[in-house]
Order: C-alpha cells, then sequence, then structure tokens
C-alpha cells in the first residue's frame, strides 16, 4: 500500500504494537537543555537507573545563557545559574556530550543538531522543546515532549504513542521577491490556525517547498507547532542530502552511501492517502506580519488592524497590544528589533538581514538586536563581513542563545514595548511582562529597523 | 504517579480560548530544577496586579473557587511550549481534572504523566458544564475515571473518551517507565535489527 513519509517514519521505528493501539516507537536522538531536563535527571537518580543510551543524546545550554559579550559572567540569576550547572553536573555524570556556553559550537539545540550532522533523515528525535519540529525539515519525525517522556527516553530510549493523522500543505509555484519560508509558514497558520493542525503531521510539499533551503525548510517545520501539529515534514532530497555531508556526526564515506541510498526510500508514495489536503499559491502569499497575541493572528503587510466585532479573544489582544482597529499595519510604530531564535537564528537569515539593511541606518528610536542562533553562525557571518554591515548600521550584534525569544535570560522587552521579531511566538509577555510582539521574516524586521514602524521589505527595496 | 480514580469538587469556569503554556507559567518560573511549589506562580499575569496583589476579576481568586480541582475551560488549552511545568503548577495549585472542547497535543500528554485527567468534550455540552461551574461552590462536579462519565450538581451526567492505556495508567498510578522497562528485550531486539539495517545511526568511530 502507498505509504506517506509519516507512514514510513512511525512504522520503521515501531519497537511494538500493543493491544489498546498505542505504539512503543523507538527514539534515536534525544536533544537536552538546561530548562526542562533537570527534573528528568532527578527522576532518574531517584529511581536509581540509568540512561539506555547516553551516546545518543546532545545537552546544550541555551535558554538562560547571557548573550553579552561579558557572558562567562553576566548569568543573570542564581537561579540561572543553578539550571546551567546541574545541567553541566548531570552531562558529566551519566556520561552525555555537553557543549558548553563557552564553546564556540555552543547555541540553540534546533540550530546545533543539524549543524553537528546529529540531526538526520529517517531518524526519531525528541526534546524537551516543542520547537523540535525543526528538525523534521530533514524528513526527520520530530517533536517536542515534556520533561517526564524526557526521563522516559533517558531510561527506555523509546516512548508509547499514539499515531497522527496526516496532513500535507502543497504550496505551488514561486515565492515572490522579499517573500520567505517565515511567511509560508504565518501564512498557514493564518489559514489553518493554531489549532488546525492538532492530531497531525504535517508534511510540507510543492515546488515552493523543494525551492527553498535547508534554512528555509527549518524555519518552516519549526512553526508547524504554532499550527497545533506537533511534527512538521518535509521529504529529504539533494538539497537535504548536501547539507548532511560532511558535518562532524554525519556518516562518512560507504556509510553515507548507505545512509543516502536509504533515505532514499522515504518520500511519500504516488498515491498515499493524507487525511488532509491543503493548498496554497505561492504568488498568492504576501510578507506577514502578526497583529495580535496569537500566531494566527496574521495579516499580510498591506492589511489592517481588524475590528473585534464582538469576539472577546480578538478585543482583548487588541487592548494587550494598545491597537486600534482599522490601524493601516504599516504605521504601526516600533521601539525594539529583535533577530534570532530557532526559527530565524540561522546564516541565510542574517544573511537577509544584511542584504535589507545594505548600508542604510537602524531608525533613531529603535534598538535592533541580531543574535545569531549559534556560535559557529556567528562565526560564519563575521567572516562574511555581515556582522560589520549590520554593527555600521546600528544594529548590537550578540552572543548566541534564545535570548529574547522568550526572554528567560536578561534578555526582554519593557512594558509596552513594541517589537519587530523573527522569533515564533507573540503569546502575552512572551518576549517580557506587557511586552508586545510582531512576528515576521528577517527580512521584514530589518526593513522596520531601518524605518521605525512596520513596513512592506518589497516597497523598502523599490525605495 | 497519583492515581485518578474519581473526584468530586468544584468546577471553575475559565471560559478563554488558546490558554497557552506560557499564561500557565511565564517563563520567569522555569528557572527550577523541581516539579513543585509553583501553584503560586500559576496563572501569574492574569492572576495578580503588577504590586503582587490578586486581582478580583480572576475567577481562581474568587472565594468560590479558590479551592477548586476542576477547570472548564476554552478551546486549544496548553497550546505553545512543551513545558510541564504547566501541568506542574496546574497540579500545585490544587487542579486535578481539566475540561475543553480541545487540548493542544503536548500538554495533553503532560497532564497524563502528572496524575491530571484532561477531558475533551463538545463545546454544547462545555457550555452547560460552564453554566454548572458558575454556580460557584455550590456546583460540584463528580468526575469517575472508571465509567468515563461526568455528573452536574443537578444529577445530569455526560460521558467522555478517553486512551485506553492512559486511562489505566491514571487508574492504577502506575509509573510508565516500569512498564516499558520490563519490555526492554523487545527493544534489545529492535536494536540489534536496527544496528544491521541501518548501521550508521549508531555512534561509533566509523559512524562519526
Amino acid at each position: 500500500m502507498a505509504k506517506t513519509l509519516y507512514d514510513k517514519l512511525w512504522h520503521s521505528h515501531i519497537v511494538e504494537q500493543q493491544d489498546d493501539g498505542n505504539c512503543l516507537i523507538y527514539i534515536d536522538r534525544h536533544i537536552i537543555h538546561e530548562v526542562t531536563s533537570p527534573q528528568a535527571f532527578e527522576g532518574l537518580a531517584v529511581a536509581g537507573r540509568a540512561l539506555a543510551h547516553p551516546e545518543a543524546m546532545l545537552a546544550v545550554p541555551d535558554h538562560n545563557v547571557p548573550t553579552s559579550a561579558d557572558r562567562a559572567t553576566a548569568v543573570n540569576s542564581e537561579d540561572s545559574q543553578i539550571q546551567l550547572d546541574t545541567l553541566e553536573e548531570n552531562c558529566a555524570e551519566f556520561g552525555v556530550d555537553y557543549i558548553p556556553m563557552l564553546d564556540p559550537r555552543q547555541g540553540i539545540v534546533h540550530i546545533v543538531g543539524p549543524e553537528q550532522g546529529f540531526t538526520q533523515p529517517g531518524m526519531t528525535i525528541v526534546c524537551g522543546d516543542s520547537h523540535t519540529s525543526t528538525h523534521g525539515a530533514f524528513g526527520a519525525l520530530a517533536f517536542g515532549i515534556g520533561t517526564s517522556e524526557v526521563e522516559h527516553v533517558m531510561a527506555t530510549q523509546t516512548l508509547i504513542l499514539s499515531r497522527q493523522k496526516n496532513m500535507r500543505i502543497d504550496v505551488g509555484g514561486t515565492l515572490g521577491a522579499g517573500v520567505t519560508a517565515k511567511d509560508i509558514a504565518l501564512a498557514i497558520i493564518g489559514e489553518i490556525g493554531t489549532a488546525g493542525g492538532t492530531g497531525y503531521v504535517i508534511e510540507f510539499t510543492g515546488s515552493a517547498i523543494r525551492a527553498l533551503t535547508m534554512e528555509g525548510r527549518m524555519t518552516l517545520c519549526n512553526m508547524s507547532i504554532e499550527a497545533g501539529a506537533r511534527s512538521g515534514l518535509v521529504a529529504p532530497d539533494q538539497v537535504t542530502y548536501d547539507y548532511v555531508m560532511g558535518r562532524p556526526q554525519s556518516p562518512k564515506g560507504a556509510a553515507f552511501e548507505q545512509a543516502v541510498a536509504y533515505w532514499k526510500t522515504l518520500p511519500t508514495d504516488e498515491g498515499a492517502f493524507y487525511d488532509k489536503e491543503i493548498f496554497l499559491k505561492a504568488e498568492d502569499i504576501a510578507p506577514q506580519v502578526t497583529w495580535g497575541t496569537s500566531p494566527e493572528n496574521v495579516l499580510p503587510i498591506t492589511g489592517v488592524v481588524p475590528n473585534s466585532c464582538g469576539n472577546e479573544n480578538i478585543a482583548r489582544a487588541l487592548d494587550y497590544m494598545g491597537l486600534k482597529p482599522g490601524t493601516r499595519l504599516q504605521d504601526i510604530a516600533i521601539d525594539r528589533v529583535f533577530i534570532g531564535s530557532c526559527t530565524n537564528g540561522r546564516i541565510e537569515d542574517i544573511r537577509a538581514v544584511a542584504e535589507v539593511v545594505n548600508g542604510r541606518k537602524v531608525s533613531d528610536h529603535v534598538a535592533a538586536w541580531v543574535v545569531p542562533g549559534s556560535g559557529l553562525v556567528k562565526l560564519q557571518a563575521e567572516e562574511e563581513g555581515l556582522d560589520l554591515i549590520l554593527i555600521e548600521a546600528g544594529f548590537v550584534w550578540r552572543e548566541p542563545g534564545c535570548s529574547m525569544c522568550l526572554a528567560m535570560n536578561a534578555d526582554k522587552l519593557g512594558p509596552r514595548e513594541r517589537c519587530a521579531s523573527t522569533s515564533n511566538r507573540n503569546f502575552e509577555g512572551r518576549q517580557g511582562p506587557k511586552g508586545r510582539t510582531h512576528l515576521m521574516s528577517p527580512a521584514m524586521a530589518a526593513a522596520a529597523a531601518l524605518t521605525g514602524h512596520l513596513t512592506d521589505v518589497r516597497e523598502l527595496d523599490h525605495g | 504517579m497519583d492515581k485518578f480514580t474519581k473526584l468530586s469538587a468544584i468546577a471553575a469556569p475559565l471560559p478563554m480560548a488558546n490558554i497557552d503554556t506560557d499564561m500557565i507559567i511565564s517563563q520567569q518560573y522555569l528557572k527550577t530544577i523541581k516539579r513543585t511549589g509553583l501553584g503560586i506562580h500559576a496563572f501569574a499575569a492574569i492572576r495578580y496586579h503588577d504590586d503582587g496583589t490578586e486581582r478580583e476579576d480572576f475567577v481562581l481568586n474568587q472565594p468560590a473557587y479558590r479551592k477548586a480541582e476542576i477547570l472548564v475551560t476554552g478551546e486549544n488549552f496548553g497550546c505553545g511550549s512543551s513545558r510541564e511545568h504547566a501541568p506542574w503548577a496546574l497540579k500545585d495549585f490544587g487542579i486535578k481534572c481539566i475540561i475543553a472542547p480541545s487540548f493542544a497535543d503536548i500538554f495533553y500528554g503532560n497532564c497524563f504523566k502528572n496524575g491530571i485527567l484532561p477531558i475533551k468534550l463538545p463545546q454544547a455540552t462545555i457550555d452547560l458544564l460552564l453554566d454548572d461551574a458558575g454556580r460557584g461552590a455550590n456546583a460540584i462536579i463528580t468526575v469517575d475515571l472508571e465509567k468515563q462519565q461526568i455528573s452536574g450538581p443537578d444529577g445530569g451526567t455526560v460521558s467522555f473518551e478517553v486512551d485506553p492505556y492512559r486511562r489505566h495508567c491514571l487508574l492504577g498510578g502506575l509509573d510508565d517507565i516500569s512498564l516499558t522497562l520490563a519490555k526492554k528485550d523487545i527493544i534489545r531486539t529492535y536494536e540489534a535489527k536496527k544496528r544491521l539495517s541501518q548501521p550508521w545511526l549508531f555512534r561509533d568511530p566509523d559512524n562519526g
């Protein structure tokens, strides 16, 4: 019978089919960070259990790390320091590969995994972090789990799961200039809502998806969880193999050839069944920005702030965001710009920002930050001279980490500060208590930094 | 894990949609290495004023609902971050059962791991339960996991569906890691087969 990519990933990881319909699923790779792992290690220690496969794990501190130049001594709270120390101690005790904060490879787990070749097609990959969906860009079944499941994987290398349904989102055609993977993701969430993908694994198909780089595919799959889907998928192809080849943990030589031969069997078979299919045209997608406190509160930049029409959720969002219905999105002034996160902290994102900036200056009243997703992204950008372009324009060039995406370290918005952000969530208080977030692509955030208000990057290019 | 069998308790109405896990427990309270003590921070942004005093308009601050153990709420509850701190905070507050039209997947699973029963029901039924819950301390709702049935204060009952394995674990308060470790041999067999068919997945000096 014809199978989808998800069907193949699911079937190839079934250890046991239980009578109740759930399956015991094998987990190939497990990434951990300092926030969601300590209680799991503690649980193991209390029960006297060992790690099933420490060699299948990778640990990187990212949520709490300072992104200032003096990061070694800048951890801003005792609690943060304890979490960071606990991760290091647990990894030493249990024998887990650990990338310390001052290592050039350190960064956000979902950027480091792919960079290190830890992420490969055909795998199951988990992490106590909802944006683990990022790794689905490689054609791996990757999803976020809670800390109890982290402990379950640590002890058994498996999870008990029920099978998800198959959804296909096809984006045909070609993206216009200034339109990116982030805009595809936001447009999809606008279309199906933040619960539209609940219970599904979403496979992204179509010519506009095939044309994306690995960075773009990661951005898209990263945002699957904002559409409610625990996992997003893009079938592996030559773009994928080329990205994986030669990385520190990628298979080498004959093993790589053998792996590619297997990876080529993964794409969805002709005629396979999807429970739900959605078709979008790339040409219809304009640069997107969010106006509210849910990623589904999104519109093309050419739009206006909507009226609540009696909807309490919308009224609440407008009140929180300090916005009046009918305001043109392009007239919304901003205070801050955040370029970074596991959604848009990769080299391609920083290149996109530098290209838009290109000799112009950040608006006087805007504080604009670029936080590279990893030390390797930072080094690459510096080799290309992108840091100089950005610093010259007035951006602050930071050290890698999750930073202002979720404001667990010292990087946060002040109350009522308004931010053009390349991150993934605009929830109330997400970037700091009472802070106001507008989600968008790196190119759009760069344009906003220059003008001081939300801006259609396509017009900036022509002006 | 704590058992969940039958619960008769006050239900609090919180009819908001898309309550995300950031709202249930915000980022500044994630800096803990323990599972306990988070109840005081649950819903902090909508529960407290800036000066730390309680907001009267938040349902769980109202006298009738301070001891609520059931939450009746809106669709897509628990969306966003996978942080298990969300169910830890709710549990620490005293919530043992959450009834909503729909839940986000990760949060839904996390509840079961902590002895909390999440129940999905159609919006029309939720509306009736919200009415019941609106009667405050006079409205005791009974949730019977064995029978998969909810009874309201007026004696009416509704049935609910729950995954049989999760129900089994909740009823018995079972540690599912122990259950899985009992299948060690099956897991070993799977690994041995996989080592032959996909050797590159197993990290040794030849495979990076």
